[in-house]
């Protein structure tokens, strides 16, 4: 175990999250099963009263939730200096296995407590609790994964041995490799750069034309395409954002441009890249939902704000991405 | 938007109306985030500071181990290394502990021969010292009360003690390698010492493609098995880790503390005055709904927080950077009688506010949200009635 500040932050904030959580998840149980609407006994006024305390307490859990994942990452990126043969967060990552699943999972969360807040925002503006249940039943698939992400928080944390030979970022991004990392790293640039700018064409036109006409099929495309495109746009900056950036034809590492020495580029293109899907994804979750509410103008409301502030997002992303294309003298003509 | 704003007002008149109640928790929660804060804050400069000196360290020393300590090592050893492919210099340095009586500190000696030519900011005097004459650093001046020209009586191995003249006294770019400094001359070290001529504390080694440094080194090893390559990269990464660790251990003794304030916290938040259950009945009898009350305790425990923090930081900034960081120095720093007084490079980035804010915001938060309910979903008959 290290006893790094970051971790004990990670170690701390986590444990005391999930307290909170699996309590309001129990709570969330007990209205699942007791909630009734119509009844107005003094059983189900106690039942509404603690939705407001499971909504306070979730808003809380789930923004650090999603905070927590850029201290992890952060972390980890700090710890690669105690590894021999670490050189960015991989390096951290590969010493102990266990962390990958613990980010793949980290990154399920965020869009899962992303979309928490959006439904309970939308559900606590409306009249008659309409998404009372859907959003205590998410809650209650909730508990066991951040459970297990503070299972496996620990595990990574307390196994990680300064004394373990990892391999870096260099290794496991290369085009020779087996496994996911690399074949990212050996999708073809060109290819690759022609998916990442149709994708985000046809997801900025899809956004544009559903803020125009007001038909709930583009509305369902929003949340499909935002899906994809952050996919895509994963898969772009292993195979070719990343290149631009460390002007190196063959590091396609997704973690060293969060390092200082790239100035931080990294928590803007992924902080927008991540926001941009998470307010598509909503859009068409909301659409999805939208034959519980009674009156859909509001909804209709939060879905345009949702969709342009995505588009906004979408377009910070991109001109993070073109900015070293178009301004570096590096070019990847040759590949 | 609107709404949310009135209510921060009505949050921050309420805040003020109970003037020491509010305080009391502000001046308590400052003074805990004072204290993490200095400790991060403190330990990232001493980091720092650490990778700062190590910068311009050798990429590569050899020591000799005997029986698993370490031992002089003969300078023909540097001979052999220097054949090795891609190795430039071999330069034998002299250095040992001299413990002085007088003053009850340890310090470092060194022959002036093997420092190779590090920038050394002279404060007065001359360097290198001839043969007799010593040049020492700020530390030890001070502690002996020396000036130039005058004498440091130095007992060597056989119990005679010599008499060298101060030729000058330097400071480095950090004061924290060359306070406790004597320098004098290879002839006047041996003879101090009693090492015999053929023999150097260690090699620096200098190799010209540093990512052949590993390879230099496992070369070493195989040649000379009783030797310890040491790189710069194994120092840093000691530094790194040890650092990390001493700041965990110094915040997980504060972990008793943090409860302790956490507990209060909660205390404060469950235990309404019956004058504020009266204002929170009114308040719902003239309309507010349970959310509103929960959005009022929300910002009175957010205003509470971030003045503190803001509070606590700014004083742990001042602390450390301004002030020396008089009050944890001791534990952080590590043991010694004489200890340069320094001034760190004022240091501050998001990770560490982030960490802060982890380690006591979502504490307080989490302690006071419950009571907070609790508090706003009193009926207004219930409370108004008394």
């Amino acid at each position: 175990m290290i006893l790094h500040p970051g971790i004990i932050a990670l170690v701390i904030g986590s444990i005391i999250l999930l307290v909170m959580l699996l309590f309001s998840a129990f709570l969330g149980l007990l209205i699942i099963v007791r909630w009734d609407m119509e009844s107005s006994s003094a059983y189900q006024l106690s039942l509404e009263r603690k939705t407001y305390l499971i909504s306070s307490v979730m808003s809380f859990v789930l923004s650090f939730e999603v905070l927590s994942i850029f201290l992890f990452i952060y972390t980890v990126d700090d710890l690669h200096r105690q590894f021999v043969g670490a050189m960015c967060a991989t390096g951290s990552l590969n010493a102990n296995p266990v962390g990958w699943y613990l980010l793949y999972l980290k990154i399920f969360l965020f869009f899962l407590s992303a979309l928490w807040i959006g439904i309970n925002h939308v559900d606590q503006r409306t009249e008659g609790f309409p998404l009372v249940r859907l959003k205590y039943t998410l809650l209650i698939i909730m508990a066991p994964l951040v459970a297990a992400e503070v299972y496996l928080m620990l595990r990574y944390f307390l196994n990680l041995n300064p004394d373990i030979i990892t391999s870096c970022c260099g290794a496991l991004f290369s085009g020779e490799g087996q496994g996911l990392a690399s074949s990212l790293s050996s999708l073809p640039a060109r290819p690759m750069e022609y998916a990442l700018f149709l994708t985000a064409g046809l997801y900025i036109l899809i956004c544009i034309v559903s803020l125009r006409v007001r038909k709930s099929l583009f509305r369902y495309l929003v949340g499909l395409m935002s899906t994809v495109f952050f996919i895509v746009s994963i898969m772009a900056v292993v195979s070719f954002i990343s290149l631009y950036f460390y002007e190196l034809p063959t590091h396609h590492c997704p973690f060293d441009i969060l390092q200082g020495f790239y100035h931080y580029v990294g928590y803007p293109l992924y902080g927008s890249l991540f926001g941009a899907s998470v307010l598509g994804m909503l859009v068409g979750v909301l659409e999805i939902l939208g034959h519980r509410f009674r009156d859909n103008t509001e909804i209709e409301h939060y879905q345009r704000t949702w969709t342009f502030f995505s588009l906004i997002l979408t377009g910070i992303f991109l001109l993070i991405t073109i900015y070293p294309m178009v301004f570096s003298s590096f070019t990847l003509e040759g590949y | 938007m609107r709404k949310h704003l009135k209510i921060l007002e009505y949050a921050l008149s309420s805040l003020w109306r109970r003037k020491f109640k509010s305080l009391g928790i502000i001046a308590v929660f400052s003074l805990i985030i004072f204290t993490l804060s200095s400790i991060l804050l403190l330990t990232y400069a001493f980091k720092r500071e650490a990778m700062e000196v190590l910068r311009g360290a050798p990429e590569l020393i050899v020591q000799r181990i005997s029986a698993g300590r370490h031992e002089m090592i003969p300078s023909w050893y540097g001979k052999r290394i220097q054949e090795i492919p891609g190795v430039g210099m071999v330069i034998p340095r002299y250095w040992g502990y001299y413990y002085d009586p007088s003053t009850g500190g340890n310090y470092t000696v060194m022959a002036a021969a093997g420092r190779g030519d590090r920038k050394l900011e002279m404060l007065s005097g001359k360097y290198p010292p001839a043969g007799g004459e010593v040049v020492v650093g700020k530390g030890v001046a001070e502690s002996r009360f020396l000036s130039e020209g005058s004498r440091i009586p130095i007992k060597g191995s056989d119990g005679q003690v010599r008499n060298f003249i101060v030729a000058g006294i330097f400071t480095d770019e950090s004061s924290l390698l060359t306070n406790d400094l004597i320098i004098m001359s290879l002839m006047d070290f041996r003879d101090v010492f009693k090492t015999g001529n053929e023999r150097a504390t260690d090699l620096v080694v200098q190799v010209f493609n540093p990512d052949e440094v590993e390879n230099v080194a496992r070369k070493i090893r195989e040649i000379f098995p009783d030797t310890r390559p040491i790189t710069r990269k194994e120092i840093l990464r000691t530094y790194d880790t040890l650092f990390d660790w001493r700041s965990g251990m110094v915040l997980t003794m504060f972990g008793g503390a943090l409860l302790a304030f956490i507990i209060l916290a909660w205390d404060k938040a469950a235990g309404l005055s019956a004058e504020e259950r009266h204002e929170i009945g009114i308040l719902k009898a003239i309309g507010w709904e349970t959310s509103d009350i929960m959005e009022l305790r929300f910002w009175e425990g957010f205003v509470t927080s971030s003045v503190s923090f803001l509070t606590g930081l700014i004083g742990g900034y001042l602390h450390i950077f301004f002030f020396g960081a008089s009050i944890f120095a001791p534990a952080l720093k590590g043991w010694s009688v004489i200890f340069p007084s320094f001034r760190l490079l004022p240091y501050l980035n998001p990770y560490q506010v982030v960490v802060l804010m982890f380690l006591t915001v979502i504490p307080y938060m989490a302690a006071t949200i419950f009571p907070s309910w609790k508090a706003a979903i009193t009926d207004p008959d219930v409370v108004m009635r008394g």
